[in-house]
Parts: C-alpha cells; structure tokens; sequence
C-alpha cells in the first residue's frame, strides 16, 4: 500500500533553512503563498518583488524569479515589471513600515491605477528587521522601542487600518483582510490568497490581502502568546473580511 | 540620413529614445523638461508602448528599475529637485545592475531654485548623490542633435554594461529648438540572461543589491569596479575645439560650452589663441585627454553655469601644471560672451 502524502514542502519553495524567527507569521504566509502558485501551476510564471524588512529576504525561500524593491516602493516596482510582462504574475509582498509609511503613495496609487498585481500585506504591528520600532500598524498602548511608554495616540495617531483606507478607491478589485493566528484562519487566509492571485491571472486588476501576522520575538512573548494576541488585540481593531469583491457585485449584477 | 526636423531640445530627446526602442516610459511632471513627457503621452499608445506618469518621481524611477529589470528598455526624465528623488533608485539600479535610461534637465538651485537652465547638478549626477561606491554613465550634450545622438547611444551603453546611463543637459537645451537630423536606429542589442521573465525551463534568478554575507558585498563592488574601469577605458568622449595651437584653453561642457565657442572665434578675430576642451562625458571624464590638450598652455579658464563643480576635475587633470581660473555664473545665469572674451583678454598675450 503507497503512503499517502498528506504534507509536503511546495515546489514553489525552497529546501533551505529559516531565518525567520520561531513563531513568526512569514513563514506560514510563503509557504501558503507557495502552495497557491503550485495548484495555480504558476511557479515559472510569477516575478516577486521582495520588500525592505523581515521579507527582503522572500527571494531566498520562493524558487521563483524575484527582485528586491527599495524600502516602500515595491508597488512602483512590480508596477513597472508587470506593465513589461503582461503574461506573468506578479507578487508584491511587503510589511507594515514598508506598506504604510514609507510607501504609503505607492501604495495609494498603485490601488487607484487598479494596477493588475496582487499586494501580499503582512501587518504585524511592529518593524521586525530592525528590531522592533513603532509601526503605522502598532497598536494604541503597544511598546515598541521607539514606543517605550507606549503608543500615545494623541502623539503620534493611530493605527492605520490598510483595508478600509484602500476600500475608499474606486479601481481595487479584491480587498481582504485575514489572519494566520490558527489553523481555521490560515486555511482562509490560503483562499484569500489563491483568490488575490486567480483575480490577476484573469485580468481583473488590483488585488489587496492583508495578513495579520505574529511577531513574538520583538513583542518580547512567546510564539502562543503572540497568536493570542492577534486574535485578542489586533483583530478587534482590524476586523477579518472581504472589504471589495467587484467579483461578487459583477456576479450578483448578472443574478 | 534620417530626416532632417526643427525640434525643441525635449522633443529631440523624446524621438530618440523612441528611434531607440524604449518601450517603457515612466513620468512625473516638473519644468522644464515637461515637453518630453508629453511627447512621449502621445506618441508612446500610437506605438503600443507604455507610458505611464507616476505618482513622483521616486515611484517613476522605481518602474524603470522593475521594467527593465524584465529586459525592457525604461527611461524616466526629470529637472534637478526630481533627480534628487530619483537618486534613491539611482543607487538600487547600480547594485543590481540593471540597464537604465535617465534625462536631467537641469534648473537652478539649490531646492526649488528656478526654472532657468543652469549646471548646479554636476556634483549631484557625476559624483553620486545616492548612498555607496557607484558610478553612472554621464553624457553632456551641448546641442539638440547631440542630445538626440546621445540619447540613442545611452540606451546601447546603458545595456552593454547594465549601468544606468544619464542625459545631463539643461532648461537652455531643453527649450531650445534646433535643427536636427533624427539618428538612425543603431540596431545594438545585448543578450540578457539575467532579465527575471520567470523561472521556465531555468533555474530562478534574482535581481537585487542587498549582500549581508561576510564579504560578498566586496566581491561585488570589486566587480562592479571592473566594470567601471572597462567603462572608463571604452567610453570617455570629448570634443577639441581649436585647442592645438591655443595659448589658452576653454573647459566647459553642455550650454557653457557654446558660449565659450563662440567666445573663442571672436578672441582670434583679435589674434588671441584660445580653444575650447569640452567633454561629453563627465564620467567617466576625459582627464587624460584633457591633461593632454592643457599641456604646455598658459591658462585653463573653467566655465561654468554654478559656483564651480566640474572645476575640481579641471584641477585634477591639470594638476597644477597650468594656472587654472574659473569664471561661472549660477542660478540659471548664462556666462556671457563678452564676459568670456574679457576674462581671456585679461590675461594679456
């Protein structure tokens, strides 16, 4: 009698070894991302546009064609590469500092040209890569080391909810916001992901996953707590959904 | 012979880069070099290329890098403050080495400074201005058909040596409309392997600048030295204008230039000898050749349109073996001929 396999590495992924630390959520997001360009059979077709921070390093992990952005341009980039080659697929993957501050315009613009690429958004509240500096996406109270007494709201604002201010743009096609804290919402969030991908391959425009993500080692707990604080924190302040589905209203139109 | 045309200096810049199959255009707006974009808006969908205008300059210059990171050939085009934004992708582009076409028109500054041609950005585009060891290749044209003759070569050079290849002209040679004979196609194409068109039937490639291995990021820049030394030995051009017989040597490039030419041709109506040294590139800079013409005279007077930048390289070509003097005028002042002539009676016979 064969094994039956119930788990493998993707194809789309390397053999190599993490640098990402234990309970951190970039893993499990590439590997779900990896898995999408498997079942898609897409690996030979996707260009990823690695980011500055914890992800630059994205393009040692996926076993596909990648460029490295500098910090925040990202959408510039895969702009420019998929306005160049139509026929692929073309991945933005950025944090939170790289999404929201320092490429807040890039981002703006490449949802409201309704640029045909799909943005992969891991917030976790946090700059991981340089240790664990405030992010637009840091919660209100949440010590960081530029936060040592935590967030003052009155300072410095708010958090800055991605999905809600994209959603104010007319052209983005796909917006959902989902959550890799357990195994329920990775599974979601895998067909989020699969979706985001599909709306491009068939042309369809922009489209916006973000990811709440853990971040353990610089919110100074351990891999549980973390997932626990996604769940117990955050995801009030950023609730889980499809925010655009242009999909569903030109389905429902047809009805 | 390509057709002969009346074109404004942007223009010019605009059907060259065409005429040299740049399929990706990536603007954003700021005077004067505006007309190029504009040129391009319109001609660029009849064509089936792309143009598209970004939201800054930062973001246009950061489409180039992801188009022809592809194998496309991209061009963006800018005045001063907006090349100051572009040096951010300026320093990427250099580390991943990936072919690139950038015009600077250049205004007055610093900051915002005027709309009037000037030369303030020399230190800017020829020293670095982004963080690291690189160079760009910097071409100065001085008239329109140069600059459409250069424009076309910096496409070539650019992917010959996957370096990133500037048009350093100015808001002068940008607004002016000249004569100019559109150059033909030069029909040079580079294989690159390294183009990310996705991992289909080879192993997958990355585009990137970042090496935090111990020692890797050495290795590169010592690579990336070799290839500037190639660059330095192929591709230093200059113009000798009158300086054989000379007693006295005129250094300008690009607008300055053409003042000092003509200065030169009423200075020996009065039997005063004097020629022009221009160099077209500004890097790599003609410093032998320069060194070569200034041997011997008995002055070398820099011209410039700023307080002085490419002055520096004079000195260090002459290295003090000829009295070198400067005469400059910057924001978007223009060193007049009888300013010129004057400077270069002053000296007597």
């Amino acid at each position: 009698m064969a094994d039956k396999i119930l788990y493998t590495r993707p194809r789309s992924i390397r053999d190599v070894k993490t640098h990402y630390c234990p309970g951190c959520g970039h893993g499990i997001v590439h590997k779900l991302i990896g898995e999408c360009l498997d079942e898609m059979n897409c690996r030979e077709k996707t260009l990823l546009v690695a980011p500055v921070g914890c992800g630059v390093l994205a393009y040692n992990y996926f076993d596909v064609d990648a460029i490295e952005a500098p910090h925040g341009r990202a959408p510039a980039v895969a702009t420019g590469m998929k306005r160049a080659r139509k026929d692929k697929l073309v991945i933005s993957y950025q944090g939170d500092g790289d999404l929201l501050a320092i490429g807040t315009a890039e981002t703006i613009h490449a949802a409201n040209r309704g640029e045909n690429i799909t943005v992969i958004f891991i917030n976790n509240a946090i700059y991981g890569m340089t240790g664990g500096q405030m992010a637009p996406t840091t919660m209100e109270g949440q010590v960081t080391k530029t936060t040592p007494y935590g967030r003052d709201v009155t300072d410095v604002g708010y958090p800055i909810r991605a999905c809600e201010l994209l959603n104010t743009l007319m052209a983005p096609y796909y917006i959902e916001r989902v959550s890799v804290h357990d195994v329920p919402n990775i599974l979601k969030a895998k067909k989020a992901i699969r979706r985001a991908l599909q709306n491009q391959l068939d042309g369809k425009g922009y489209s916006f996953i973000e990811v709440l993500s853990m971040c353990p080692t610089n919110w100074g707990v351990d891999a549980q707590t973390g997932a626990d604080w996604v769940r117990d924190v955050m995801m009030p302040y950023y609730p889980l959904g499809v925010f655009r589905d242009k999909g569903t209203e030109e389905a429902s139109r047809v009805q | 012979m390509g057709k002969r045309v009346l074109l404004k200096g942007n223009e010019a810049a605009a059907e060259a880069a065409l005429i040299a199959g740049c399929t990706h255009y990536f603007a954003y707006p700021i005077t004067p070099q505006n007309e190029i974009s504009a040129y391009m808006a319109k001609r660029m969908p009849k064509l089936n290329r792309t143009f598209l205008q970004a939201e800054s300059e930062i973001a246009a210059c950061n489409m180039v890098y992801g188009a022809a990171a592809t194998g496309v050939r991209a061009m963006t085009s800018s005045s001063s403050p907006g090349i100051a934004l572009k040096q951010e992708a300026f320093s990427y582009i250099a580390g991943a080495e990936v072919p690139a076409v950038v015009i600077n028109m250049m205004r007055g500054g610093p900051g915002l400074g005027n709309i009037a041609g000037s030369q303030g950005d020399y230190n800017m585009c020829v020293r670095g201005g982004s963080n690291g060891d690189f160079h760009n290749l910097v071409y100065a044209p001085s008239t329109v058909q140069e600059l459409a003759d250069l424009t076309l070569k910096a496409f070539d050079v650019a992917e010959k040596y996957r370096i990133l290849a500037l048009i350093l002209g100015d808001g002068y040679l940008a607004q002016m409309s000249e004569p100019c004979v559109l150059p033909e196609p030069s029909g040079e194409r580079h294989e690159k392997p390294w183009a990310l068109t996705g991992a289909e039937g080879r192993d997958a490639q990355v585009i990137k600048s970042l090496r935090l291995a111990d020692g890797v990021l050495e290795v590169h820049n010592r690579h990336l030295e070799e290839k500037y030394k190639a660059v330095e030995a192929a591709e230093v051009m200059f113009e000798n204008f009158m300086c054989d017989d000379a007693d006295f040597i005129l250094v300008a490039y690009g607008t300055a230039s053409r003042v000092c030419k003509a200065a030169v041709m009423r200075l020996r109506e009065k039997g005063v000898k004097a020629g022009v040294f221009r160099p077209i590139t500004l890097w790599p800079y003609p410093y032998e050749a320069l060194s070569a013409a200034a041997a011997g005279k008995k002055k070398v007077l820099t011209v410039e349109m700023s307080l002085g930048q490419m002055l520096l390289d004079v000195q260090l070509a002459v290295r003090g073996e000829v009295p070198v003097d400067f005469l400059g005028r910057p924001g978007g002042g223009v060193p007049m001929v009888d300013e010129v002539e004057e400077r270069v009676l002053s000296y007597g016979r």
